[in-house]
């Protein structure tokens, strides 16, 4: 298995406080790697480590072979693409507007707007389905639409490796749905994917790689019908609960017995 | 997917704007076009404030003898007229107006705050400070107040720099710790002001009302020069604000050093408001008002350096001609700053309300 992007033995935290002890973690190269966890478990501060947003206190994250601190800001930034928990749409701004600053990376004071900048918006506003709403006010926009011209600007980018932050928080169900079979679709056309999720079930549904944290620890990884059992997620979450096949996908599915726990289990 | 060219214009991204995308030699840039023309037209008024500026006074001249004056080298009274008394001032309105402009922009873009200016972080407080202690106690000449003014901007603006660092700079904690710091650095003024005697007390109170009154190629000249280089290395350096207006997460995700980029950009535009005070006083309101005018009538999102720049070089130029010319009293231009710049941003916010209603 290669891997561009991975954590070799890497203190994380912020100032005095560790989040993450002796931590590696492995992408594989091609796979839609999705992290999970409790709140507070570490996974979106290790998404920023990946994404050299928080350097590690010890240790080092490499990519493609060498200590990702030791590139240029920019050079990190063609390499691979992160969209943030929270970013901010400056007033006024059109979505083509907002997509094209995704090719910061690739500009110079010289090389402003090349042609190249060009196509790569069209491409990532195609691959996203926000091209109609090219000329719009981002402000005008619903949460799901702003969403995907977010996404439309990280993929602007052009870059191999994109990390997604709970990318589908804040919306509603259909329109989270909708986002994953993006992003499924964008890990088909050859990116490789790391996303922080919240819902397991979507976990198991979309991501190829699952990775299971608690504390600051990797409990589990592997493919999600793997590793995704009963037992793992009582550990892992704390939560009683029965995991069946997808009717549709036949991918784990993760059902809580919350109250109903005294009910007799089948085994 | 690099290396695909534009077949046709099909193929172009539709901005929602008019665009112009052009080729200059090497160089490949992109320009709203509505931007660009606002920015022509400003840049025009700037030129046509200086020609008014040469020709009217209480020695009316021609723009023939203007004309005739800068350019013939005859050492005549017309001369002198136009070349030591109108133009350095003239020079100077237009010269510091840009740069109040552009600084303005960069901290309100910085601090994503549209009430932000480079007050927030004590400089013109500071500043005050400085001059006061330097006209009250020393009694100095000139050049010596400037330099105190400029000293106290300085040391001002690097302490709330410093109480505000908390692993990076965030523009809400800036502006609370940069109010609380101009507070007491205000009420310090009063002390001041009030031990001082009536004739110190109303030179000290002059230059704090900011004027262009009485200021010559010394301090024109000087500071012109060093106004324009920082604005140049503003411009070449502002590319990054674009980035971290979409939160520091983004812009460092996007490749902006964000800390370097940010200190960098707030010591350039807390330089050119330092030189502009050392050199005229604290003329306030510029900062604050011409990068939101400029925004509003160029509908750009975010502000924009150059148009807040230009209109900063009209608001200031505008307001030191009416402050000479079309009012009775030789009023400090800050005041009359205050209430061209404040009247304008009125209107044009109760336009917009309406036209959004």
């Amino acid at each position: 298995m290669t891997a561009r992007l991975r954590v070799e033995d890497a203190t994380i935290g912020y100032d005095r406080r560790v989040i993450s002890q002796a931590l590696s973690v492995t992408i594989p190269d091609d796979s839609f790697t999705v992290i999970v966890g409790p709140n507070a478990c570490g996974k979106s501060t290790l998404l920023r480590a990946l994404s050299r947003l928080l350097r590690p206190q010890s240790g080092q994250v490499l990519l493609d072979g060498e200590s990702i601190s030791s590139y240029r800001a920019k050079e990190v930034a063609r390499r691979l693409g992160l969209l943030p928990q929270t970013s901010i749409a400056p007033d006024g701004i059109t979505v083509a507007d907002l997509v094209a600053r995704g090719r910061y990376p690739h500009q110079g004071l010289i090389r402003q707007w090349t042609d190249d900048d060009e196509a790569a918006v069209v491409e990532a506003m195609r691959a996203t389905g926000v091209t109609e709403l090219s000329p719009r006010l981002v402000d005008e926009l619903s949460g799901g639409q702003r969403q995907r011209v977010w996404v439309a600007m990280v993929l602007a980018q052009q870059t191999p490796l994109l990390l997604l932050d709970e990318p589908t928080t804040f919306l509603d169900i259909a329109h989270q749905i909708e986002l994953l079979e993006l992003f499924t679709d964008l890990h088909l056309a050859g990116h490789t994917l790391v996303a922080v999720l919240h819902d397991l079930n979507h976990a198991a549904r979309f991501a190829t790689h699952l990775i299971a944290m608690k504390d600051g620890r990797i409990v589990a990884q592997g493919a999600p019908r793997e590793i995704l059992t009963e037992e793992l997620v009582e550990e892992v979450f704390g939560l009683p609960c029965r995991v069946v096949d997808d009717p549709v996908t036949g991918t784990p599915m993760v059902v809580p017995l919350g109250r109903q726990r005294d009910t007799p289990r089948v085994s | 997917m690099t290396g695909i060219r534009i077949a046709d214009k099909a193929e172009r991204v539709d901005f929602g704007t008019r665009v112009v995308r052009a080729r200059i030699g090497r160089m490949w840039i992109r320009f709203d076009l509505r931007a660009l023309v606002i920015g022509i037209i400003l840049a025009a008024a700037c030129v046509g404030i200086v020609v008014a500026a040469l020709i009217s006074g209480e020695y009316p001249l021609t723009l023939g003898e203007v004309w005739h004056a800068l350019f013939s080298g005859e050492r005549d009274f017309t001369r002198t007229v136009v070349v030591e008394w109108r133009m350095p001032r003239a020079l100077a309105s237009i010269v510091f107006g840009a740069a109040l402009g552009a600084s303005g922009a960069v901290f309100q873009s910085l601090t994503r705050n549209p009430l932000a200016s480079p007050d927030i972080v004590g400089f013109s407080a500071g500043a005050y400070t400085g001059a006061l202690l330097v006209i009250i106690v020393a009694g100095g000449t000139y050049i010596e107040v400037a330099a105190g003014a400029f000293a106290g901007g300085i040391a001002t603006a690097a302490l709330v720099y410093v109480l505000a660092f908390k692993r990076g700079i965030q523009g809400f904690r800036l502006i609370i710790v940069g109010i609380a710091v101009s507070a007491m650095l205000s009420s310090l003024n009063t002390w001041l002001m009030l031990t001082a005697d009536l004739d110190t007390a109303l030179i000290a109170a002059v230059w704090g009302a900011g004027s262009l009154n009485g200021i010559t190629w010394q301090q024109a000249g000087l500071g012109s020069i060093i106004v324009l280089v920082l604005l140049a290395l503003t411009l070449a350096t502002s590319r990054p604000l674009r980035q971290l207006e979409l939160g520091d997460d983004a812009a460092q995700a996007l490749g902006v050093r964000v800390e370097p980029a940010r200190l960098g950009l707030m010591l350039i535009s807390v330089a050119l408001i330092a030189v502009v005070t050392a050199a005229a006083g604290p003329i306030s309101f510029v900062a604050l008002a011409a990068p939101q005018i400029a925004r509003r009538i160029a509908v750009t999102p975010g502000v924009s350096v150059p148009l807040s720049a230009l209109m900063g070089a009209v608001l200031l130029g505008a307001s030191d001609y009416a402050a000479l010319h079309a009012l009775p009293a030789m009023l400090p231009v800050g005041t009359v700053t205050v209430v061209i710049g404040g009247g304008y941003l009125i209107w044009l916010l109760i336009h917009e309300a309406r036209r959004r209603s």
